[in-house]
């Protein structure tokens, strides 16, 4: 790390000060309703200082820390994704004479505080899903570019993450403009703050602080590698191949059995993009408004086509989905679909652990059997 | 119709696809049962419920397969183009036509007496076994066709399901 | 990406449920468009779907879409009246590799509405057939009443620049043609197998049995063809809808090469 800045946590209040003067809405994780989700924030206060995530496969639940951390929670429940994909909007509005009327963009400046380096890793995903093929989404590009990102760097990370095994974290090596390392030893509890592009490094400089010492960039340090040891799940090498070997295992059809299709993992997923488009028309039918929202592979209707869907089983939109993220997207996209946050295992009703759906794969694909433990 | 010498035709047996690669010694014998045939528009090769006695490779034109309905007419079941078999009854008892076997325009075949044929296969049976390899795939071939019409793979999808 | 604005020029129907419109730009600019390439077609106040271009590349004044109307927006196209207005996205996706054909021969295989978009290429065929060894157009549909452009298909038979080869799955007593599934009629009309490029559009099922036919007769792999569909909503990559496998159809296709698809047209309900 070139140039770090060591503040104590009034400065991060200092920071949000800065950035309201230049303009940007603040936005970071709140507790509400007993989940994380992501909101605006009006100072260091409002954040979940002392709670973290107790998360298993189908369960998250936010408890009382083990220290009074600002940042030992990891993940509100849906990260960036709906800053820059709303979950519906509208595109335009028309008559039948079809002149269109695109809706304006809104796009405030905005900056979020403590976006995890998983969650940085989905937002390159999604650049490159929207602005890397043929058509460029002008819409999220907008919304992209209004974004300042103050990256903060995992320090523990919840049962459920396993972005180590997914070379995704838990430290943010780019896509951020500012980072923050939280460090408690000694009695001692500081920010170590490293800038990621030139204007983060403008208001580093307008931040007042000590330079970071040998002793606290190795603390920082320290304290993501502990975080990547602590998870002890991991995607299983080899996913891609895996996966693209066995689309017709038995496996598919008992993981159906205990899935509900209910899409939740799609929409907590940090990196699932898929969408529908539809149209809203006045009563009248002088007036048609085109909205696009987001859609799920879980939907029966989804692969609707010529009086049937293509895929009516449960078991083949499981597959759909967990193949599109780990296989197709390499095809697709270049990397995985998948930054090993973690959300889908916690959030899914039924506790579908996708580490542990690939791992059961490739252990019977291995033993040849189909039996499931 | 004219009977060509049976080495000729035996050359033409071997350059028929049903029969291509044969022992030169088997398209001899099946020689001994063939005979080349014409046909105008219009003529009949066999018909249904007759003896099935001669069967044809097709050599050039369309025969059309067919069956009559009452009330719906002359309906086509099946064409057999150049290169094909007309006629597949041959092979098992009762040995009787199931459909008719029209020319469609000028048809040029040649007619394979089943009779002679069965017989000698009874007297070889390596030559049978090989004869019966050759028309086994015709018959699947056809079976699969028959199979992929039946499920209406053209019908929009409101026709799907609906009784045909 | 938005819509823009085309005329109704003129509707003709083709068949009880399929109908051709030809579409003009409001604003005067013509949509150029390669051969197999879709456009996304807007209704007001109904939605979109994707329709695959019929009409000659050469000639791209009008826009020409044949539609079958088995949903809201198809049946709304098939319905609308002369004079109203369509919205036009695209042209969208990857066309067929027409110029693999010339110094060979060109096989042209299309399955009840699949020669609407195969019709482009045989447009683009006869306008360089000096250019390719020989022209052959293979169709099969269900039933007579459902063939379709058949005067052109009678022009085409009767023009010395290509060979037309027609089938039914089943005929009354009215029909003198031939009966047969159009995979019967592909090894009978083949003229140099190795030297043939086959382009392939219909039913999946029917172009799946059709480019095994193919290569079992000796079409290398690489030479056919297929143009796939799977649901549509944008069009342009976004919405993740259209995908087989690890292709997108709407930005890796429509058109495909076999060996591409072959595996992936085998797997139950991918």
């Amino acid at each position: 790390m070139d140039h770090a800045v060591v503040i104590p946590p009034e400065g991060l209040d200092d920071l949000i000060g800065i950035l309201k003067t230049q303009g940007y809405q603040v936005w970071g994780a709140r507790e509400s309703d007993g989940a994380l989700g992501l909101g605006p924030i009006s100072s260091s206060s409002d954040l979940p200082r002392g709670r973290i995530e107790s998360a298993e496969a189908g369960t998250v639940r936010l408890v009382d820390g083990p220290r009074d951390a600002i940042f030992d929670h990891t993940l509100p429940m849906q990260g960036l994704k709906r800053v820059v994909y709303p979950a519906q909007e509208r595109l335009y509005v028309t008559g039948p004479d079809l002149a269109v009327k695109e809706e304006p963009v809104d796009a405030p400046p905005m900056a979020v505080i403590g976006v995890r380096s998983c969650d940085l890793a989905a937002l390159d995903t999604l650049t490159t899903v929207f602005e890397g093929g043929p058509f460029i989404d002008r819409r999220y590009s907008q919304r992209r570019d209004a974004l300042l990102l103050v990256a903060v760097n995992c320090m523990r990370p919840a049962a459920t993450c396993f972005c180590a095994s997914m070379n995704t974290g838990p430290r943010a090596e780019s896509g951020f403009d500012l980072a923050l390392d939280e460090v408690m030893d000694d009695g001692r509890h500081v920010f170590i703050v490293t800038a990621g592009s030139a204007r983060g490094r403008k208001i580093l400089d307008a931040l007042s602080g000590q330079p970071a010492s040998e002793a606290d960039l190795a603390a920082a340090l320290e304290g993501t590698r502990s975080c990547a040891e602590a998870q002890h799940r991991q995607m299983p090498a080899g996913a891609e191949d895996l996966l693209k070997r066995n689309y017709e295992h038995p496996h598919w059809a008992a993981v159906a059995d205990r899935c509900l299709s209910c899409a939740n993992c799609t929409m907590v997923c940090p990196t699932c993009f898929c969408g529908t488009v539809e149209d809203r028309s006045s009563l009248d039918g002088a007036t048609a408004e085109r909205w696009r929202r987001w859609d799920s592979c879980f939907g029966l209707e989804f692969s609707y086509l010529h009086g049937g869907s293509v895929r009516t089983e449960t078991a083949s939109r499981y597959r759909q989905w967990a193949t599109h993220k780990l296989a197709h997207w390499h095809d697709q996209f270049g990397t995985s679909g998948c930054v090993g946050c973690g959300r889908c295992i916690g959030w899914c009703p039924v506790g579908i652990d996708i580490t542990a759906e690939v791992a059961a794969l490739a252990a019977q694909e291995t033993s040849g059997t189909t039996a499931d433990d | 119709m004219t009977e060509s010498n049976i080495k000729s035709i035996a050359d033409i047996l071997a350059a028929h696809p049903l029969f291509a690669g044969l022992d030169p010694e088997i398209t001899d014998l099946l020689g001994g049962c063939a005979k080349n045939e014409h046909f105008s528009d219009g003529d009949y090769l066999f018909k249904a419920d007759g003896p099935a006695d001669t069967f044809y490779l097709v050599r050039s034109g369309d025969v059309a397969l067919e069956l009559r309905m009452p009330g719906r007419g002359r309906l086509t079941v099946q064409t057999v183009p150049a290169g094909h078999v007309a006629g597949a009854s041959w092979i098992l008892p009762p040995y009787r036509w199931r459909f008719d076997a029209r020319a469609v325009g000028t048809v040029r075949a040649t007619g394979i007496d089943a009779t002679c044929l069965r017989n000698k296969c009874d007297a070889n049976p390596s030559m049978g076994y090989q004869v019966m390899q050759r028309f086994l795939p015709i018959v699947a071939e056809r079976l699969q066709s028959t199979r992929l019409r039946l499920i209406d793979l053209y019908a929009p999808p409101a026709d799907v399901g609906r009784a045909l | 990406m938005l819509p823009r604005p085309f005329k109704l020029r003129a509707r003709r129907p083709e068949l009880a449920d399929t109908v051709t419109l030809e579409l003009a730009a409001v604003d005067g600019q013509p949509l150029g468009f390669a051969p197999g390439q879709f456009t996304m077609l807007y209704v007001h106040g109904v939605g979109e779907i994707a329709i695959s271009i019929s009409g000659d590349p050469a000639d791209s004044n009008s826009l020409i879409q044949t539609i079958r109307g088995v949903g809201a927006v198809s049946e709304a196209l098939c319905s609308l009246p002369e004079g109203q207005m369509v919205g036009v996205r695209g042209p969208l996706g990857t066309a067929w590799p027409v110029e693999r054909a010339v110094g060979k021969h060109l096989m042209v295989v299309a399955g009840g509405l699949g020669l609407a978009p195969t019709r482009p290429i045989i447009y683009w065929a006869l306008a360089n057939r000096d250019r390719l060894k020989s022209i052959d157009i293979v169709y099969g549909t269900r039933s007579p009443d459902q063939i379709l452009y058949p005067q052109q298909l009678l022009g085409w038979s009767t023009t010395d620049d290509a060979r037309v080869g027609v089938t039914v799955d089943r005929a009354g007593q009215d029909w003198t043609g031939r009966v047969g599934l159009v995979t019967d009629l592909v090894p009978t009309m083949l003229r140099d197998p190795a030297e043939t490029v086959a382009m392939v559009c219909g039913p999946e099922i029917m172009m799946r049995f059709t480019a095994q036919a193919l290569a079992d007769a000796g079409v290398p792999q690489t030479d056919i063809h297929l143009s796939l569909e799977r649901n549509m909503k944008c069009g342009i990559g976004w919405c993740g809808h259209c995908q087989l496998g690890p292709h997108l159809i709407c930005r890796d296709g429509p058109v495909f090469p076999y060996p591409e698809v072959r595996d992936l047209m085998t797997v139950w309900e991918l």
